[in-house]
């Protein structure tokens, strides 16, 4: 297993190379001239464009621009924006608030959407079976930026019961946000939870369990569950990786000053270190989520083995 | 100086409509914390899209930065609100015989929040800090007036040397050419002064700046988030802040803030959503401001295309444009039909200068039949993307078709980044939009950047290439004239020409909407859009 690991995380050091050169050569492909765009309406002095552009390589072919990001990355330095702003305080600035809000969202779907997907699992067709149907087929429906708004407007101005925006009240502002956030993957592992059980509590194994004369909760936790929550796990595993990328309309509904707000104003201003930075990031959250998920399939089934 | 509220504009974009659901309800008013009463003190929030860059004034040219960078900061003169320069800044005097020899003297007493004095260095120090191509400030340009400017651009310099130290209180300044309105111009950001603890350590400062103005920063500033200024008690100016502290509150989004003002979680905000407007004026009544702003919404034509080289064919298309009917069925009333190639905030604004501004679609036909346009190839429509431009674009086509028979293409897929480059490079192939304010509350600031032959880029910002030897010469004497009045009439001389070659159509004046909740009092906007902060005062 130690193997195992040590080598999927051996790995990620080219994939992590590779994806790096990728969205470098993406963002040095975007049309345009970043700096002339810097001054809006007004232009820039020319000899002010000439000094940054100096500055930050924009006059050299791709491939010195790459190297100098990749001196400065080995010294531990990400470089800075065309504000002169270390793209480092960029990250540390806004990946807690991601990460405080993806905690949020992951703890609403797993908890709210496996107790849901249970109950209706092993209840098929029952009225809750139904109404965990009809709910998450209407949350995943709605457009995320519906939900936000209606949500904002409801529970925080209306009804006065979370903030409106902002991070003022600590983890507490993250709980609206992250309810929406969570919804249309709530619904997804409700369902999937929902079908695995369902499944599952027609296998043989689970007969014998019963015919063993185990109590029920016994059953459907330690011998039904377990066994149902590999695509669930899977699931979760992928969208933690997904929402650590941050939300773009999340957080600029709720105001929530992120890594998805920051990476979209990036791209617009085509600001490359910040973007590189970012997203290499995001990469490296997915791969190892990835690999999180994997270890959890040998937990939850030990006939699964990796050596 | 620009104008767009940069920030994730495409979102803004699409949330807009959404904001329609939040016109409603929300009429509770506690107050953001805030304690103090009657006269004085108490703490009030403030609506801020994150600045662009770090708070250091001579890098400030947009409209974010700006409001906080001038609650920090005082120059050396100020404006009233008729635009006329008034000596309640740091400048006791600002003098010249020649109008090109300039001579400023400061006021003793006044003091940076470290309690260093405000002297002729620090000016000076500052001045030759953002003329510097190296420290890359955005407002450097600001400068170019001042004798040595191009050497410092070129590198053969690294200070100006138009500027000489006289005494403590005492400074010089040598212009180029002869510029009467030399007093004006040192009102803006880009000639506020800078302490010595600047030069030490930039980027530190730029996170907590240390000005001369009403508020000071006791504590950085956090980029997503905002910061918190304290009135300043050793001010030395008459506009001491009233309130205690003022808190910058950062949004991503306006709809977001417009919200939270709702609910008085902010208490003033100068943007309002467009969709919002007529509902925000029934809701927070006379808490309700609209005011006149410098801004100027063009239409510039490529004069380098034959196809536009023309003026018959440029004066046919701004009379062919209904801009009341655009105003009132795009903008809500937020942007006025302009008449004038500069706004009406500035001296010098004659109501209905721009003779060809008129709705006139029969003679503008007749016009455009006249100049024998070529009718069967479309009007390329230029604008940048993902600033909301669209709509109103597609109107000004609308009418085009209606009026005048074109039919058009809209060319709104480019961001900032290619838009300019490319009419930079003569590439636009039609009609474009371009905006304007002033740097300075004076009708040259319009003229000389926009209709010049030396202001064309890459230099300035006459996109239309339009040149006329006439209007620069008549823009040189009014600079050098010896009184205002003088001055204004050869400026308006200038405007005629320029209204008759019609290189760029004034479509529309800008208003600024601001709403401030039950919290705070006397709530004004300057004539640089910016709430007067030190006025403000808590309930």
């Amino acid at each position: 297993m130690g193997r195992y690991v040590a080598r999927r995380l051996l790995l990620t050091i080219p994939v992590l190379l590779g994806a790096s050169i990728l969205i470098f050569a993406m963002v040095f492909a975007l049309p345009g001239d970043p700096i002339r765009a810097l001054g809006g309406d007004r232009p820039l002095s020319p000899a002010v464009v000439e000094v940054l552009k100096e500055r930050f390589h924009l006059n050299d072919p791709l491939w010195i621009q790459y190297w100098e990001y990749l001196k400065g990355l080995l010294r531990g330095d990400l470089g800075t924006d065309f504000r002169g702003r270390p793209v480092l305080d960029t990250i540390e600035r806004t990946l807690p608030v991601t990460v405080r809000l993806t905690i949020v969202a992951v703890l609403f779907e797993t908890i709210i959407g496996i107790i849901a997907g249970v109950l209706a699992g092993i209840r098929r067709n029952s009225y809750f079976d139904n109404l965990v149907l009809v709910s998450t087929t209407i949350i995943v429906s709605i457009p995320i930026l519906v939900l936000a708004f209606i949500a904002q407007l409801l529970f925080g101005l209306k009804l006065g019961w979370f903030p409106i925006a902002g991070t003022r009240d600590g983890w507490f502002s993250y709980v609206l946000p992250g309810l929406v956030l969570a919804s249309g993957s709530l619904a997804y592992v409700a369902r999937l939870t929902r079908t695995s059980i369902a499944e599952n509590m027609r296998a043989d194994y689970v007969r014998t369990a019963r015919a063993k004369g185990l109590p029920r909760s016994r059953v459907i936790i330690r011998h039904t569950l377990r066994n149902s929550l590999i695509p669930v796990v899977t699931f979760i595993g992928a969208d933690i990786g997904a929402l650590l990328g941050g939300a773009i309309v999340t957080e600029t509904v709720f105001n929530l000053p992120g890594i998805g707000r920051e990476v979209f104003d990036s791209i617009s201003s085509q600001e490359g270190a910040v973007v590189v930075g970012i997203v290499t990031l995001m990469v490296f959250f997915f791969i190892f989520f990835n690999l999180v998920v994997d270890i959890l399939y040998a937990i939850l089934d030990p006939r699964i083995r990796y050596d | 100086m620009k104008f767009t509220k940069r920030n994730s504009a495409l979102v803004a974009t699409a949330l807009a409509g959404a904001m329609l659901l939040s016109a409603c309800g929300g009429d509770d008013d506690n107050g953001s914390g805030s304690e103090g009463s009657g006269s004085g003190g108490g703490t009030f929030s403030m609506f801020v899209s994150e600045p662009e860059n770090p708070l250091i004034p001579g890098n400030t040219t947009e409209s974010e930065g700006d409001q906080v960078v001038n609650a920090l900061w005082t120059g050396l003169v100020k404006f009233s609100e008729e635009g006329e320069v008034q000596f309640d800044g740091v400048a006791e005097s600002i003098e010249s015989e020649d109008n090109q020899s300039w001579t400023i003297t400061l006021k003793d007493g006044w003091t940076f929040h470290d309690g260093t004095p405000v002297d002729a260095e620090s000016f000076v120090n500052a001045w030759n800090y953002t003329a510097n191509p190296e420290n890359a400030q955005d407002g450097g340009s600001y400068l170019s007036r001042i004798a040595g400017f191009q050497e410092v651009q070129d590198g053969a310099a690294t200070e100006l040397s138009g500027l000489a130290v006289e005494d403590d209180l005492t400074f010089t300044v040598e212009l180029e050419a002869p510029f009467a309105l030399f007093p004006a111009v040192v009102g803006y950001n880009s000639f506020y002064p800078l302490p010595e603890v600047f030069f030490e350590d930039p980027d530190a400062f730029g996170k907590q700046p240390v000005g001369n103005g009403p508020f000071q920063a006791e504590e950085e500033w956090v980029p997503g988030e905002g910061v918190t200024l304290t009135k300043y008690e050793d001010y030395a100016g008459d506009d001491a802040a009233q309130a205690d502290a003022v808190e910058f509150m950062v949004y991503a989004d306006v709809a977001t803030a417009y919200t939270d003002a709702q609910d008085g979680n902010v208490d003033i905000i100068d943007v309002i959503p467009a969709d919002v407007i007529e509902s925000a004026q029934s809701e927070f009544g006379d808490r309700f401001i609209e005011t006149e702003s410098s801004q100027i919404t063009y239409l510039g034509f490529p004069t380098y295309d034959a196809r536009y080289a023309d003026p018959r064919v440029r004066q046919a298309i701004s009379m062919a444009i209904d801009r009341e009917a655009i105003s009132e069925a795009i903008f809500a009333g937020t942007r006025t039909p302009a008449d004038s190639f500069v706004a009406p905030v500035v001296d010098g604004y004659r109501e209905g200068a721009c003779e060809f501004c008129a709705y006139d679609p029969e003679a503008a036909k007749a016009l455009l039949e006249e100049s024998g346009f070529d009718t069967s190839q479309p009007v390329e429509l230029w604008f940048n993307a993902g600033a909301s431009h669209d709509a109103w674009m597609e109107a000004v086509g609308n009418q085009l078709r209606q009026n005048l028979g074109l039919e058009f293409q809209l060319r709104g897929d480019l961001d900032f980044a290619q838009y300019l480059p490319l009419g930079e490079s003569k590439g636009w192939t039609g009609p474009y939009r371009y905006g304007w304010s002033f740097d300075y509350p004076a009708a040259e600031s319009y003229l000389t950047p926009l209709f010049t032959e030396q202001s064309q880029p890459p230099l300035g910002s006459n996109y239309s290439f339009y040149a006329d030897p006439q209007v620069s010469d008549l823009i040189a004497q009014g600079d050098q004239a010896g009184d205002e009045a003088e001055a204004i009439e050869l400026y308006n001389q200038a405007e005629d020409i320029i209204a008759e070659a019609m290189p760029m159509a004034p479509l529309f004046f800008t208003e600024i909407q601001s709403v401030h909740t039950e919290n705070v009092s006397n709530v004004r906007l300057d004539l640089f859009q910016r709430v007067v902060l030190s006025e403000v005062t808590v309930n």
